[in-house]
């Protein structure tokens, strides 16, 4: 079991490595380099900078080969020096540190939500099979599929808007934007949050409804369910602790998935709700070609899902008596 | 009337108490499954009792209801509904329980289930739950029913286990049921179901997933529970093997109905019903004891060799893990020699895991093996190592070396026809016309038993053994001079398999075959083959003449193997002596 | 040679011991007649699939169908309401007639807060022509035609049965011009997923080993990333100066870099399995050459798979494409698809003002539910044997 968590580690770095090259990759995609672009824009203000300018592409090693410069952005990368906005004028990791905070609440938030709203929903539609429960579940549970998360956000913000008049956009008032956490503030949060939350989780929530209840129904019909039976437990207690037990397994080693799309549906719902999280700087940064910056966060959120992975694979380990005993892979 | 008496005669000289007491009463039961607009009946009004103390064994071949009796006995038959009839449970005191009038969630049903009637099921491995240890749940068991505490439930747990001998309890407790063998893993469920003690055990199918040896051992722990603990056991089979190791009383079921019943005597000496004498006809037929020849002819003395096998190895490696690779590796065959006459028949008998299959894959190149050789004399007197890299492709041989697969329902394509199966190896020799392949293949089906008009039919219209009979019509297509049977008869219920193996006869005499075949049942391999290799873990432990490897054997392996093969004759039980 | 059958060796001669087969057939229907039984029993998924075929019809004949000409601008009809579609006609006399026909707009300024509201005007009724000659549009880039399947009197009467946006154009026109770039790209997208997915998924699933260990690992680090994050990075990166012909086959390619991973999934899963099958086995027994076997034997066994599973993968092709347009970084203006649509619908006070702006939103939705429902029924209908699964 060690060999294995180990192989798991082993197996995250060589990813996150792979994940550090093609964001790099990314940032070197654009024609000409980020100094250039930075120069032209000097210049178009009326500032010759050369000096700045050829000390900045010292500084990044631009006249150097490919390998080389990814060496040294991977060096910096390692000392927490994550570049530079030129955009914002302001250290990459002042930007991100300055957001994540809140970007992570509401990503852990929706990811609570999503497990909140599929779990009961799931094992209700896999028991109660073919009642007016369960049918409007798979209703839900398509409709969710196929909104786009941009839109739903757009519905929510457009029903909002008619109905009181008000927009719900960002996650504070103009009052709290910048204040301290106060109960005040607190309250105003979370009559901004639901919005995103919702929408970030409807999507994940359909999929995990339909995995869930697919899962459930399998084991329903397994030979251990009749032995426990046989044993005289009661229905309801039997499918908690058999059935259930066991169709939450794989679930466990969904977060594989879920963290991406999370992560993927909270980027577009923030961009529409105007969200103070990440996501609409990695908008702003690409759309004005400011790489370091770009790449930079996708690596972040990129790295965030690995993590969550290899949490998630720890957990399979903890709960799943046949992965702990080397019996299976995971 | 004297079919009557002479029943209650043979109950008096066979059980001790001269007045058996009823404990369970089944008179008329029904059950139904409902289709979309209709009720199917699957069990049509049968009536049996259950005596203190026996083991009634309900037979019957797959599709006779006998399953779901049992399983509406317990009322856990969803979604199979009784739609008449009573199922009375008495106890000691004489008081009786109508199952049928309970409503299947209620507490006082719930109450019968595990406490007084106990149920052991087919797949050990599938019937307990993969994320509990088996302690936790026969503790579980426990505690549903009697009051007690948690450390003497499980004291109670560990006698349970004891009773049915799993070697060092108080370790096993605490293990999962897929780090068990398969004849523990039968153990720890009998333990559980008989945790609480209860009045009747059911036994359905108990011993069907298990290899020979582990079966024996089963049958004779439950027999030996029965007597502790003087409780009755429905003991549901297909065996008639088991029936007449085990049964005090026997119900034959045939299509949801009880076609006959009696002492377990009076069904194997003297039955009444046609079905009953067929039963019994198919399985006699497989003995080991004896000393019957097979069918066909024998090969003639000094008859040249065909094949012949020398120290064949082979393993499998199974690497896990990307930077440390674990490699773990399992020797499947190991040093395996011997050989095959032309116009023998040679036997392969072993159990799961023994390396049979693996056998006669590698031998026809399905498989790579690690070194051996298999030198096979050709029909012109050539030689040929089978063990190279595409030998029979290579040399042509898969003319001459056919095989039949165990399972009737993967080993033909459900895309082609019965006309494009049978035909694809003469397609393959691109030298028939599509005219002169249809006449041999509908020649071909005629010979195999199956009508001509079949042959644009797709194997999906067609039952088990027929699809054997395609097999083999597929086997026969380019006049092979040595027909590999890899359990091919094993996935067919008795009747069919005599069939079959009757065609596999006729064939012989009139082509003049050779055939490797495997089996994992000795009857069926003794009836069939001349001689008789038996494999253990990859070796080939001994090999010799049919008969005297049945009635002589020499390693203490086979010896086991052959003890633990059930007889069939009630008054001369192999396994159980009492 | 063979000698003439025994009279004993009977058909079936099983003493009528041996359980029947349940025959829901007659035994002689091909795989695909199977298939299209079962999927025929699936209703949602047949009108889904009616659904689709309709949408796929507009998208190709959307030229003709469109009655205005979808870059129109009408500075005049500034955000106008949609006109509601009148059939019967009432004349002066009391008397009536069936004749299509929609209302003309009255533009009344509202003196306080100065916006300009419409209100449909009752005396002036435009009447719907089929087969005009309106507008030249030239059909699939091939010929010019003015001919369309139906339009109002195009010198000053107007048609906007769903009304228009903020400079004036149709919205229905951009619908069904939008519909061609959506519905083409999904399909583009997983055609070239599929290719990917084939090959590399088929020889993952071929030659096994270290190959076999690459792939999957790759697959493994592609679905690991967040794909959004991803496209965008790939997508922002592209010159500003490509034609949208170059944009949308880039953004194709874009898509399809993570829709592959899935499809060689699926490829190879079906490989494996069906390499450990007897009936492949038995095959390689009668001397069938590998080619043949993966034609004859292997391929009809998974394409209705592949199918099933590529046309469950264009919803989310579909939606990759709506999002990155959507927020700017897929496909631009004067490129017309739903998601570059609904950008216009992005200003909260314009969707209050013009909420017909979420109709692409609506054929977004309809699309995909028609997608994912024609996909279920295909995946349940794909496998008609079920035993070898």
């Amino acid at each position: 079991m060690l060999q294995f968590i180990f192989n798991r580690f082993l197996t995250m770095i060589a990813m996150m490595l792979a994940l550090s090259f093609v964001c790099f990759f990314i940032i070197q995609l654009p024609p000409g380099d980020v100094i250039s672009a930075y120069a032209a824009e000097l210049a178009a203000s009326g500032d010759s900078g050369g000096l700045v300018v050829e000390q900045l592409r010292e500084r990044y090693g631009l006249d150097q080969p490919f390998y080389v410069q990814y060496l040294k952005w991977v060096r910096n990368l390692l000392i927490g020096d994550l570049g530079y906005s030129f955009n914002l004028s302001k250290p990459v990791s002042e930007i991100i540190s300055g957001r994540i905070g809140i970007s992570l609440l509401v990503e852990c938030m929706a990811l609570v939500v999503l497990w909140g709203i599929a779990i009961p929903i799931g094992i209700y539609s896999a028991v109660r099979r073919y009642s007016a429960g369960d049918i409007f579940a798979t209703i839900f549970g398509f409709i969710g599929l196929a909104v786009p998360n941009f839109l739903l956000a757009l519905l929510i913000m457009y029903a909002v808007f008619i109905f009181t008049g008000t927009a719900v956009e960002g996650l504070f008032s103009a009052e709290y934007a910048n204040a301290p956490w106060t109960p005040g503030r607190i309250w105003d949060f979370l009559t901004h949050v639901w919005v995103p939350v919702l929408v970030i989780s409807t999507g994940g929530a359909a999929h995990i409804i339909r995995i869930l209840r697919a899962n459930l129904l399998d084991e329903l019909g397994k030979p251990y369910v009749v032995t426990a039976r046989a044993k005289g437990m009661a229905e309801s207690r039997l499918i908690m602790r058999y059935p259930v037990r066991v169709a939450m397994i794989p679930l466990v080693a969904t977060v594989g998935w879920v963290l991406p799309t999370i992560i993927s549906s909270s980027i577009v719902t923030a961009i529409v709700l105007n969200l103070p999280t990440l996501s609409p700087i990695l908008l702003r940064s690409l759309l004005s070609q400011d790489m370091h910056l770009a790449g930079a966060l996708i690596l972040f959120m990129g790295m965030l899902t690995l993590v969550g992975t290899l949490i998630s694979d720890m957990l399979l380990i903890w709960i799943d008596p046949r992965i702990r005993t080397g019996m299976m892979d995971a | 009337m004297q079919l009557i008496r002479m029943a209650q005669m043979i109950e008096v000289t066979t059980m001790p108490e001269t007045h058996p007491k009823k404990v369970l009463e089944v008179r008329d039961l029904s059950i139904g499954f409902s289709m979309q607009d209709r009720v199917v009946e699957v069990v049509k009004k049968i009536s049996f009792d259950v005596n203190q103390g026996e083991i009634l064994c309900v037979v019957g071949e797959s599709g006779s209801g006998k399953s779901v009796t049992a399983r509406a006995l317990m009322r856990i038959a969803r979604p199979g509904k009784i739609l008449n009839g009573s199922i009375r449970l008495y106890d000691d005191a004489g008081r009786c329980v109508d199952i049928t009038e309970l409503d299947e969630q209620s507490e006082d049903m719930r109450a019968v289930r595990g406490d007084r009637i106990g149920m052991v099921f087919q797949e050990p491995m599938s019937s307990l739950s993969p994320v509990h240890t088996i302690g936790e749940q026969i503790i579980e068991t426990i505690l549903l029913h009697r009051n007690m505490t948690a450390g003497k439930a499980r004291q109670e747990a560990i006698e349970a286990l004891r009773r049915v001998q799993i070697p060092d309890p108080e370790t096993a407790i605490d293990k999962y049921s897929f780090e068990l063998s398969g004849g523990m893993r039968q153990r720890a469920m009998i333990a559980m179901a008989l945790s609480c003690e209860p009045e009747i055990l059911i036994a359905d199918e108990p011993t069907t997933a298990l290899d020979v040896t582990t079966q024996a051992e089963i049958l004779r722990l439950i027999k030996r529970l029965q007597s502790e603990l003087g409780m009755s056991v429905i003991f549901i089979t297909h065996d008639m093997g088991v029936v007449a190791e085990v049964a005090d009383r026997v119900a034959v079921m045939y299509h949801g109905e009880i076609t006959e019943i009696g002492t377990v005597e009076q069904i194997f000496h003297k039955p009444a019903a046609k079905y009953t004498r067929h039963l019994i006809g198919a399985s006699s037929r497989f003995t080991i004891t004896g000393d019957q020849d097979r069918g066909g002819t024998l090969p003639r003395d000094g008859a040249k060799k065909m094949l012949e096998v020398r120290n064949l190895n082979l393993t499998f490696r199974k690497s896990t893990g990307i930077l440390f690779r674990k490699v773990t590796e399992f020797n499947a065959l190991k040093d395996v020699s011997f050989s095959l006459a032309e116009g023998e028949n040679l036997g392969i008998v072993g159990e799961s895991g023994s390396g049979k299959t693996t056998l006669v894959r590698a031998l026809v190149g399905l498989l790579k093996t690690d070194s051996g050789t298999a030198m096979y004399q050709s029909d012109d007197g050539r030689e040929f190592d089978l063990l190279q890299p595409n030998a029979l492709r290579n040399a042509g041989l898969n003319r001459e070396i056919r095989m039949v697969f165990q399972d009737p329902f993967s080993s033909l394509n459900p895309r082609m026809t019965v006309e494009q199966v049978i035909a694809e190896p003469l397609v393959m020799e691109r030298k028939h016309s599509r005219s002169d392949i249809r006449k041999r293949v509908a020649n071909l089906l005629d010979r195999v038993g199956l009508p001509s008009n079949v042959l644009s039919r797709y194997p999906h219209a067609f039952s088990g053994g027929q699809r054997q009979r395609i097999s083999i019509a597929r086997a026969l297509a380019v006049n092979p001079r040595m027909i590999i049977a890899d359990e091919a008869t094993s996935a067919l219920d008795g009747s069919i398999r005599s069939q079959i193996l009757d065609l596999l006869f006729d064939l012989q005499s009139e082509l003049g075959l050779s055939y490797m075949f495997v089996g994992h049942d000795l009857g069926v391999v003794r009836y069939f083959c001349d001689r008789i290799a038996v494999m253990h873990n990859g070796s080939l432990v001994e090999i010799g003449d049919a008969a005297s490897v049945c009635q002589r054997p020499e390693r203490d392996y086979t010896k086991q193997l052959i003890g633990a093969v059930p007889g069939t004759d009630p008054s001369n039980r192999r396994l159980i002596l009492t | 040679m063979l000698k003439s059958p025994k009279p004993q060796q009977q058909p079936n001669s099983d003493d009528g011991f041996e359980a029947p087969t349940p025959l829901t057939t007659q035994g002689t229907e091909t795989q695909f007649q199977l298939i299209w039984r079962a999927f025929k029993a699936h209703k949602l998924a047949m009108i889904s699939l009616a659904v689709l075929s309709l949408l796929y019809l507009v998208a190709i004949f959307a030229e003709f169908l469109a009655p205005n000409d979808p870059y129109a601008v009408n500075a005049r009809y500034t955000y106008a309401p949609p006109q509601e579609l009148h059939f019967i006609d009432h004349d002066e006399t009391g008397g009536w007639s069936i004749r299509p026909h929609v209302l003309g707009y009255k533009v009344e300024v509202d003196p306080i807060a100065l916006r300009r509201t419409y209100v449909m005007d009752e005396s002036t009724k435009y009447y719907i022509h089929f087969l005009p000659e309106t507008h030249e549009v030239n059909m699939w880039g091939l010929f010019p035609t003015k001919r369309h399947l139906f339009d109002v009197d195009g010198r000053r009467e107007v048609l906007f049965l769903l009304g228009t946006d903020r400079l004036g154009r149709d919205v229905l026109s951009r619908l069904i011009y939008g519909a061609r770039v959506t519905l083409s790209i999904g399909l583009a997208g997983i055609l070239l997923s599929l290719v990917l997915g084939v090959i590399i998924g088929g020889v993952s699933g071929f030659y096994g080993g270290w190959i076999d260990n690459l792939i999957q690992r790759v697959i493994e680090f592609i679905r690991s990333i967040p794909p959004i994050p991803l496209w965008m990075g790939f997508s922002a990166a592209l010159p500003r100066d490509w034609t949208p012909l170059q944009n949308y086959f880039v953004i194709t390619v874009i898509l399809s870099l993570v829709g592959w991973t899935e499809l060689a999934r699926v490829v190879r899963s079906r490989f494996l399995s069906l390499k450990s099958e007897d009936y492949i086995a038995a095959a390689k027994l009668d001397g069938v050459s590998d080619s043949r076997i993966i034609v004859r034997h292997m391929l009809p066994a998974f394409t209705s798979h592949i199918i099933a599973t590529a046309t469950l993968a264009i919803p989310g092709m579909i939606l990759a494409e709506s999002s990155l347009s959507f927020i700017g970084l897929g496909l631009q203006s004067p490129v017309i698809s739903w998601g570059v649509l609904l950008q216009e619908g992005q200003n909260l006070r314009a969707l209050a003002d013009a909420p017909w702006l979420l109709w692409p939103g609506a054929a977004i939705v309809i699309t995909i539910l028609a997608m994912n429902f024609l996909g279920d029924g295909m995946r349940d209908a794909a496998d008609p044997y079920g035993s070898n699964d």
